[in-house]
């Protein structure tokens, strides 16, 4: 005959069961704590001038138009050496390089590079693009000081290096999860290897390879040590743009050769190198709140990208 | 027997140290159905990918023996590899379309060899889909995503595929074993259809299967070749003492 235990109190379940839960509501406890703060303090500096207007007054006063034209740039020359060195090292590695001890050598060094301090990569901009590029391309070229001297083109350089592993280890995870299975069947209609990835491989991976973008500009934007030395100005009104000509008509463009202002950086000289830390405090807050505003938004455009590429997949 | 079509001599195969295929000599028939049967393991998937040499893509793998379709040893070393999986289409065991609408899966395979225009694009659209009996299913909804069709159907249009590109020689490696037994007697139908143009190799777990569709079957046991005769003859007369225990359902 059938007998049936009675429930029994599963003591240790519930008590995980709690701590787990515990552990999750802290961590909940402290985002909304640090973001409210940021929120509720920043929300009353901003307004329409404070977006758009130049700092004043010693920086006690006024916007910070500026830093946010020099963090949008930035990324965005970031991006554009980035993502085509980063993808195209990660489908090299991924779909030609052969198993050998020195592709290891090779994948176990990108993930060490994303584990390196920041700073590091500030000097190594600072040594590598310009003392020795820059120099080297001045001298070469005729130019006098021109490249050899921190600009905006160097920081996005070195923040490019930087954020390359995060663009690599995503692409590779993206190239890895399209199925063996697709690949055979473009290979057994006779397609060529490069036809097989850029038709069937790439388009799959394309979500992913937006992911790893998405990361790279937050980890971009937010950083402030890797620029330090590299052109970020302390105050600099100037927006790094030069109108460019042909013929009578003139469009402004990004002068990757000035210098220009970042707002992490800019958050770090208000907290700490200002004639008045306290008076700019509602800057700092209202300064943050814009960095955390951006580089959401940066987010949810490609957040936006990506949907769109995976409701092409059927993936949704 | 028919002309013939695929001829295999003294042929080995080894993944790294281990041998799979050992000395298989045979002769495979213009427009005819061959079976491969035999239990897992026993080489009929890799005999079957060494002839479009899909095993090329699989590092570590050498072979030696001759291979050739029509007089043309398919391993010299001369041989255009894409322009003979071209010639020599295959249907995988599960389906694998692209995540993309079934006109797209269709045409993937005429575009990437150079066919543009459109009107050409839409009629291999039409006839391949008409071949594979599954035209009157999907003429309303070619620009749907293929995903979305029952595992059945979508079988079918892996085979319109293959089909699109023009080939001669069509491997179906284990093509129904995942369907269900209606869907199963489609693609049987189907094979009957394409035999009057086509060379078809099948790999089939399934013994009724090859009893119902192939006129030539080859049983394959831990890589080795046993038996090659008519179908007919091997269900009902086997030569060999193994193939008569297989068949017969005493192992395997």
């Amino acid at each position: 005959m059938l007998k049936l235990k009675k429930k029994k109190k599963d003591f240790m379940g519930t008590s995980s069961i709690w701590f787990i839960r515990i552990m999750f509501f802290s961590l909940i406890l402290i985002l909304l704590l640090l973001l409210g703060k940021i929120i509720v303090q920043g929300a009353s500096t901003i307004s329409v001038e404070f977006v758009f207007d130049d700092p004043k007054n010693n920086m006690t006063e006024g916007g910070i138009f500026p830093a946010i034209f020099g963090t949008i740039a930035v990324t965005f020359i970031m991006i554009l050496f980035a993502v085509p060195l980063g993808v195209f090292s990660a489908i090299y590695l991924n779909e030609y390089a052969k198993d050998s001890i020195f592709t290891r050598i090779i994948r176990t060094s990108i993930n060490n590079l994303a584990g390196i301090p920041s700073i590091v990569f500030g000097l190594f901009g600072l040594g590598f693009f310009i003392l020795f590029v820059g120099r080297n391309m001045d001298e070469v070229l005729q130019t006098g000081l021109l490249f050899g001297q921190p600009a905006l083109l160097w920081a996005a350089a070195t923040l490019a290096v930087l954020v390359l592993p995060i663009v690599i280890v995503s692409t590779l995870e993206a190239l890895n999860s399209v199925p063996k299975s697709h690949r055979d069947a473009s290979y057994g209609l006779g397609a060529t290897k490069w036809q097989t990835i850029k038709n069937v491989v790439l388009p799959q991976a394309r979500p992913g390879i937006l992911t790893g973008t998405i990361l790279a500009i937050s980890r971009g934007a937010g950083e402030t040590a890797p620029i330090l030395f590299l052109g970020a100005a302390f105050f600099l009104p100037n927006l790094p743009v030069t109108d460019l000509c042909i013929g009578d008509y003139c469009i402004p463009v990004i002068n990757p050769a000035k210098q220009f202002m970042y707002l992490a950086y800019h958050i770090f000289i208000l907290a700490t190198q200002s004639s008045n830390p306290t008076k700019t405090l509602p800057l700092q807050y209202g300064s943050t709140l814009v960095l955390i505003a951006l580089t959401f938004l940066l987010n949810i455009t490609a957040i936006i990208f990506r949907y769109r590429f995976r409701k092409s997949l059927g993936r949704i | 027997m028919a002309e013939i079509k695929i001829v295999t001599k003294n042929l080995n195969l080894f993944y790294g140290e281990k041998q799979a295929l050992k000395n298989i000599t045979l002769n495979i028939p213009d427009k005819k159905v061959t079976a491969f049967i035999g239990p897992s393991g026993c080489g009929k998937s890799t005999f079957l990918r060494v002839l479009n040499r899909m095993n090329d893509l699989i590092d570590n793998v050498r072979i030696d023996g001759e291979v050739s379709i029509d007089g043309v040893n398919v391993y010299d070393k001369n041989i255009d590899v894409v322009n003979l999986r071209k010639n020599v289409g295959m249907v995988f065991q599960k389906s694998n379309l692209f995540p993309k609408t079934i006109y797209e899966n269709i045409v993937y395979g005429p575009k990437i060899n150079g066919i543009k225009d459109k009107k050409v694009l839409n009629e291999i659209v039409e006839r391949t889909l008409k071949q594979s009996a599954i035209w009157d299913e999907v003429k309303d909804r070619l620009n749907e995503n293929a995903l979305s069709l029952s595992g059945g159907q979508q079988q079918r249009l892996c085979i319109a595929r293959a089909l699109a590109v023009e080939p001669e020689i069509i491997l179906m490696d284990e093509p129904a074993s995942a369907l269900d037994p209606i869907s199963t007697a489609k693609i049987e139908e189907l094979i009957h259809e394409l035999k009057q143009k086509y060379t078809i190799v099948i790999v089939t777990h399934n013994m009724q299967q090859a009893a119902r569709v192939s006129d030539i079957t080859a049983f394959f046991y831990l890589g080795e070749l046993i038996e090659f005769d008519r179908t007919t003859k091997i269900f009902t007369n086997p030569a060999k003492k193994q193939t008569e225990d297989y068949v017969t359902g005493r192992f395997g």
